[in-house]
């Protein structure tokens, strides 16, 4: 299986594909913890307007996918922190008013035939170079301000009032959050796509939680478990020829299924130990 | 000392208006109390004692009228209170030790982008010792009871250092024999900190409390550990249960009307 890394391009795969799996494990903790799975959804999705807008404006579909994504997070951010009672209501339009801006966008831009699926279903086979010193960077930043603010993001986490009685500005570091969530959900685009954005920043945090003891170690676990993901899906996509988004997610819900089920055995288990008794 | 801040009332309201929508939780609440005052909270569910908690942290606004907390407005004055919130069965599953949440106390004194100070785990330790909390520090906070869980947000509160403490119902979830042991510390802390405690706890106002004030609606404070005539004509659904509860006559006031 190693000779495969004599390609360039599958090399390219597997660092974006680490690279991904960090900010998606560190992000992805913060998003299962702090229940906006729904505004990120809503995030990746409106941010196809973005890429809708680089095709006809001719600049990268994955700039316009940034521009759109922040934008979008910062319109979400304002409505759940103004609105909350129908802040999932105006997600949802905004999600698919995105969408729509996009394909419409794709259709007035003439004589194009965009491969679409990329963008839906990632390309992580195709990630140029250029693009791994645009992750590197955005690997960073998220790294040192949650290293930074590390203590103000398990406060506002865990207990948003107590956060804000004892000074935190919960509000900004909320902000400050969706814009990080927007920014690693357009690189995630380039790896599985926008419609599985969500299971890969999901599923392996909702698999550390319940082995870690801190936000910071379910961070780590989250993003270790997501390079297995990744990398184990990448190298079967190549051996069967399978679509390697697609494949990745499998994998990566294969590996929900079977904690889910390790957890029912060891939950069975307890309660029948304890009858006995 | 001079300082305007240290002299202030504790709490100052005047005219407070507010409302979810359209329907009025609280209309034209006006009341001080002064600093070094221990007050107990009472008045039905939905009478609005959460609500006028909430304006006093500073994380509802009125839609008229002022507040002052120790002097100053309540988001300004947040750094210098502390607060033990009702509900204790929220985020279960996030993955925070004891001691850590003890220890999310201590951010109203340090810097944001800080790491905590080497006083920090000291005062969260001593904390957690005087809510019997100290040898479960390690303990996953969503594996312990809900009694468990509010002393250690009770704990989390004192290490704030706070000179006003918010408590909302405190001890609804924890056992009789811990109840009197908080309020115990808290008249012992009470020398130092003014402290506004919501309670449905009758026994705790004949015992423990300084002052009365009851909300429904709107808010009457008495100054001294009765609950007046007053109260009870304002709709206040409690006196069936006073006496189903067997209080002392004294926590009832004597005198009529005033």
């Amino acid at each position: 299986m190693w000779e495969v890394l004599q390609y360039d391009f599958m090399r390219n795969a597997l660092l974006a594909g680490l690279l991904v799996s960090i900010s998606c494990g560190i992000i992805g903790s913060l998003v299962v913890v702090n229940r906006i799975v729904f505004i990120s959804g809503g995030i990746a999705h409106a941010a196809f307007g973005g890429v809708g807008l680089g095709f006809f404006c001719g600049f990268s579909p994955f700039l316009g996918a940034a521009i759109f994504a922040s934008g979008v997070s910062l319109i979400m951010g304002a409505v759940s922190l103004k609105s909350k009672h129908r802040a999932d209501t105006i997600i949802g339009v905004l999600w698919a008013i995105g969408m729509a801006i996009g394909i419409i966008l794709i259709d007035l831009t003439p004589g194009y035939h965009v491969d679409l699926m990329s963008y839906l279903f990632g390309s992580i086979l195709a990630v140029p170079t250029a693009d791994l010193w645009l992750m590197l960077p955005l690997d960073g930043v998220i790294l040192l301000v949650v290293i930074l603010f590390y203590k103000e993001f398990v406060a506002l986490s865990y207990d948003e009032q107590f956060a804000f009685v004892v000074g935190i500005p919960v509000k900004t570091l909320y902000m400050v959050m969706l814009g990080m969530t927007a920014l690693s959900i357009v690189m995630i685009i380039r790896v599985v796509g926008l419609i599985l954005v969500i299971a890969l920043l999901t599923i392996p945090p909702f698999i550390a939680e319940k082995y870690t003891r801190s936000l910071g170690q379910m961070m780590v676990l989250a993003s270790v478990l997501g390079a297995c993901f990744t990398i184990s899906g990448l190298w079967l996509s190549y051996a069967f020829d399978l679509t390697s988004g697609a494949t990745i997610i499998l994998v990566a819900g294969v590996g929900f299924f079977f904690f889910q089920v390790m957890d029912f055995i060891k939950s069975k288990g307890k309660s029948s130990g304890a009858n006995r008794q | 000392m001079a300082n305007p801040m240290t002299t202030a009332p504790a709490i100052e309201m005047k005219g407070v208006w507010f409302s979810y929508d359209k329907s009025p939780i609280l209309e034209n609440v006006t009341f001080t109390l002064k600093q070094g005052d221990f007050l107990g909270m009472i008045g039905p569910n939905g009478g609005g004692k959460t609500t006028l908690l909430m304006l006093l942290l500073g994380i509802l606004k009125p839609d008229r009228g002022t507040i002052r907390v120790l002097g100053e407005a309540p988001h300004q004055a947040r750094r210098r209170v502390g607060y033990v919130p009702q509900n204790t069965d929220f985020n279960n599953t996030f993955p925070i030790s004891v001691m850590d949440v003890a220890l999310m106390g201590r951010l109203a004194g340090s810097r944001m982008g800080k790491r905590f100070s080497p006083r920090d785990r000291p005062m969260a330790e001593e904390a957690l010792r005087k809510v019997g909390m100290w040898d479960r520090r390690n303990a996953p906070i969503g594996k312990l009871s809900g009694g468990q869980r509010q002393r250690v947000l009770i704990a989390r509160a004192l290490v704030t250092e706070p000179e006003i403490l918010f408590l909302d119902e405190p001890t609804a979830k924890v056992d009789p024999e811990f109840e009197s042991n908080i309020y115990d510390f808290l008249k012992e802390l009470n020398r130092q900190a003014t402290i506004l405690t919501i309670t449905h706890d009758v026994g705790v106002i004949s015992r423990y409390v300084k002052s009365v004030a009851c909300v429904n609606r709107t808010l009457i404070y008495h100054e001294e550990a009765e609950i007046t005539h007053e109260m009870i004509d304002m709709a206040y659904a409690c006196p069936v249960d006073l006496v189903a509860h067997g209080i002392p006559h004294r926590v009832l006031s004597h005198h009529g009307k005033e």
